[in-house]
């Protein structure tokens, strides 16, 4: 068979960036069970949180897509003033630090909040937001605009022209249209959601714990840093690795083609649906996803003025390992985007199986023959947030490298541009959106992180969450509040500052 | 002279063959049915596609073994000829051969190329900034800067209106007569085109590439195959 010669992407980044993933996730974990006394297996504490893990992921994927469907198909048919508003709103949960969202929940649905003090009103007992449905809860805040979103971009990519066509033709909508494209983007959602949720542990942190309430991630964290078990947190790691890996089988299996057919782009116009109760349903979503935030700010800002010395180094201290975080992210990103293959796609999706606590332990381990190990907990918890962003960067990134290498590549292969000038004039220049876009996401996620610094932080090393957990801990509300604040308005700030970094003179 | 010397190549169920030679000075057009190797056949000359066997020859000089841009060859695509993000002036840049590029005299260079193809005062324009046959001729003004002696068109004037397409057509005729040294190949569907811009026309189908013809006698005499392509005859029902 004739062969395309076609190659212009170095590919020796690639295989770098792919060996430093594998070494950071099944290394680490290699690393950790190697130093572990294997004398005592997993005990029923353990099991139990396997199956709170397995149960309360389930739960919170599929009220997420099952919330997200009328969501999605309101906002794709109707349109109004601030919708494009709105759906960038969506966003912001996502991008949120899990500790400041729990502070926004526990003052809407926690004791002393609204809903309680509604229903207070209303002669009704008082609901808890502790415990496995706090914990679902929490993952449904975070996740029901993740799905939503998907399912939308699912619902914008059915062309117009099809529903012009069932609308004159009489047909139903929803099995001729819009349940083949569910079925194609729902699997991919809940598998991701349901990820998502099999490694919570910040969510579990402050929300759960107790041997009913205890995920596999907030378990391992139990075994390192309680009892510094390394066989238990390695075996728990491992069984995690599993539950991931046949969920994302169990997916690929459910996945089928989106075989609806390209559209002439044409504006999407529909026929059916009650604008009314479509209205009504994008409300009571906003208004689910938006009151925590407004708690947050009409309670912290007053504090802000009051928050100690500490808090404002801290804050420093985040912003210094997001940013290191950010570059180690988008250089592994850009690195496997290069390259391309199903191999470097297979590693890129693997950090969304590891323990990020395993991961972080596992480089110290590797670390403490040459060097005190405590010394390095800012730079370790930015290599861990950097491999945890990666899947997200890549899902960014990828897509647009591989496009810009498809379009332009025999052209650049043709005109004898070097590797160098193909990367620093054509790659980067018109990848600059959607890199601007992984940077401030790697940013935000790792300004919000509360994993492995919890377990190897001292109090000169506190990153702005973990001094908040403490605070929250210490029942210092006002100050946690003023410190929630600070938290969300950086974490959106920086996001916002690369997003818009990436979109500046990047018009074509 | 550019000869393709008993190349051979196959994708799947596809395979082509070519034995042909493409003399100097002239305009050869490719023809023939959608599917039937056109485009794979420039891929071949142009080096992003690699043939089982046989080799391309420039002044008897193999060059099937060079990377595609180390070949004396200038291509233009059918679409993404220009990097979107770049100026006019810079596309054109990128044709400069290696180490020109930085020299004091290529800026004086790049504009008298953008003035030969009626582009002088819009250098700092982006192609979307520029309308079809604008974007055109700043492909043309970047064959014209890198001065290789093959060039070959795989139909990029296909979206322009016939009006436009005869003046890209008229700007590489003159750069031919400029320089009689080289040698231009293009892919058409057109009829129209080949007739009007081509010396010669080589037609492709069924996996094999005939030797060019001089285009009066290709649609003076055509094949029963060429005449069917042409609608010159019914096909038999």
């Amino acid at each position: 068979m004739a062969r395309s010669a076609v190659q212009i992407n170095p590919r020796w980044p690639g295989g770098i960036a792919a060996g430093l993933v594998a070494f950071l996730t099944l290394g680490t974990l290699a690393a950790v069970a190697s130093r572990a006394q294997w004398a005592n297996g997993l005990g029923p504490a353990d099991w139990a949180a396997v199956r709170f893990t397995v149960s309360q992921a389930l739960l919170s994927a599929f009220l997420s897509c099952l919330l997200a469907i009328p969501v999605a198909r309101a906002l794709a048919r109707q349109h109004f003033k601030g919708r494009s508003l709105v759906i960038t709103l969506l966003g912001a949960p996502f991008l949120l630090p899990v500790v400041v969202a729990v502070f926004g929940l526990l003052a809407v649905f926690g004791r002393g909040g609204i809903v309680n003090v509604g229903l207070g009103w209303l002669g009704l007992p008082e609901v808890s937001i502790y415990g496995f449905h706090g914990v679902v809860l929490a993952h449904v805040f975070f996740n029901l605009p993740l799905v939503t979103r998907l399912l939308l971009q699912g619902w914008m990519s059915i062309p117009s022209e099809r529903f012009r066509l069932a609308a004159s033709l009489n047909a139903p909508i929803g099995p001729l249209l819009e349940r083949p494209m569910l079925r194609a983007t729902l699997p991919s959602a809940f598998l991701v959601v349901f990820l998502i949720c099999l490694t919570s542990f910040a969510v579990a942190l402050t929300l759960g714990g107790g041997p009913r309430a205890t995920t596999v991630e907030l378990a391992i964290y139990q075994a390192l840093r309680f009892e510094f078990d390394l066989g238990r947190a390695a075996l728990l790691a491992m069984v995690q690795f599993t539950l991931c890996a046949v969920a994302a089988l169990f997916t690929w299996r459910a996945q089928v083609a989106h075989a609806i057919g390209a559209g002439f782009d044409r504006v999407v116009l529909r026929f059916d649906g009650s604008r009314t109760l479509d209205l009504l349903i994008i409300a009571a979503a906003f208004a689910f996803l938006m009151a925590p935030l407004l708690m947050i700010v009409l309670r912290g800002v007053p504090n802000l003025a009051l928050l100690p010395s500490d808090i404002w180094w801290a804050a420093l201290r985040s912003l210094t390992v997001a940013s290191l975080s950010a570059i180690i992210c988008i250089t592994l990103a850009l690195g496997l985007s290069l390259r391309g293959s199903a191999l470097v796609s297979i590693v890129g999706v693997l950090p969304l199986a590891a323990s990020s606590l395993v991961v972080g332990t596992g480089l110290f381990i590797v670390i403490y023959p040459f060097a005190n190990p405590t010394l390095f907990a800012l730079p370790v918890t930015a290599i861990v947030n950097a491999t945890l962003a990666l899947p997200f960067a890549l899902r960014a990134i990828a897509p647009v490298i591989d496009g810009i290498s498809r379009d332009y590549g025999r052209l650049a292969i043709s005109l004898d541009m070097g590797k160098f000038t193909w990367i620093s004039k054509v790659l980067l220049p018109r990848a600059r959106r959607p890199i601007g876009f992984a940077i401030g996401l790697a940013a935000a996620l790792s300004m919000g992180d509360l994993g492995v610094i919890t377990l190897f932080a001292g109090n000169a090393q506190e990153t702005l969450p973990l001094a908040m957990y403490r605070l929250m801990g210490a029942y210092q509300m006002d100050a946690a509040a003023g410190a929630a604040t600070l938290l969300l308005g950086l974490t959106l700030t920086v996001f916002w500052i690369c997003d818009r970094g990436g979109r500046i003179n990047a018009e074509v | 002279m550019l000869k393709c010397e008993e190349l051979n190549m196959s994708q799947g169920a596809f395979q082509l063959s070519a034995d042909v030679a493409f003399p100097l000075g002239q305009i050869t057009a490719i023809m023939g049915p959608s599917g039937a190797g056109k485009s794979t056949l420039l891929s071949a000359i142009a080096g992003f596609v690699t043939p089982q066997s046989g080799q391309v020859l420039w002044h008897d000089r193999v060059i099937s073994g060079l990377a595609p841009g180390k070949r004396p060859v200038s291509i233009l695509f059918q679409d993404n000829n220009l990097f979107p993000h770049l100026t006019a002036f810079e596309n054109v840049k990128l044709g400069l051969p290696k180490g020109h590029a930085k020299a004091k005299s290529s800026h004086q260079q790049i504009s008298d190329v953008l003035g030969q193809v009626g582009l002088g005062d819009l250098h700092s324009r982006k192609p979307a900034q520029l309308s079809g046959g604008q974007q055109s001729r700043v492909g043309i003004a970047r064959i014209m800067i890198a001065a290789r002696p093959v060039v070959l068109l795989d139909e990029p004037f296909a979206a322009l209106g016939p009006g436009l397409k005869a003046e890209m057509l008229t700007l590489i005729r003159k750069m031919l007569l400029d320089d009689p040294s080289m040698c231009v190949v293009m892919v058409t569907h057109d009829p129209e085109d080949a007739k009007h811009a081509a010396d010669l026309v080589a037609w492709v189908d069924q996996g094999h590439v005939a030797q060019p013809a001089p285009v009066d006698r290709f649609f003076a005499q055509p094949s029963a195959a060429v005449a069917q392509y042409l609608g010159t005859i019914k096909p038999t029902l």
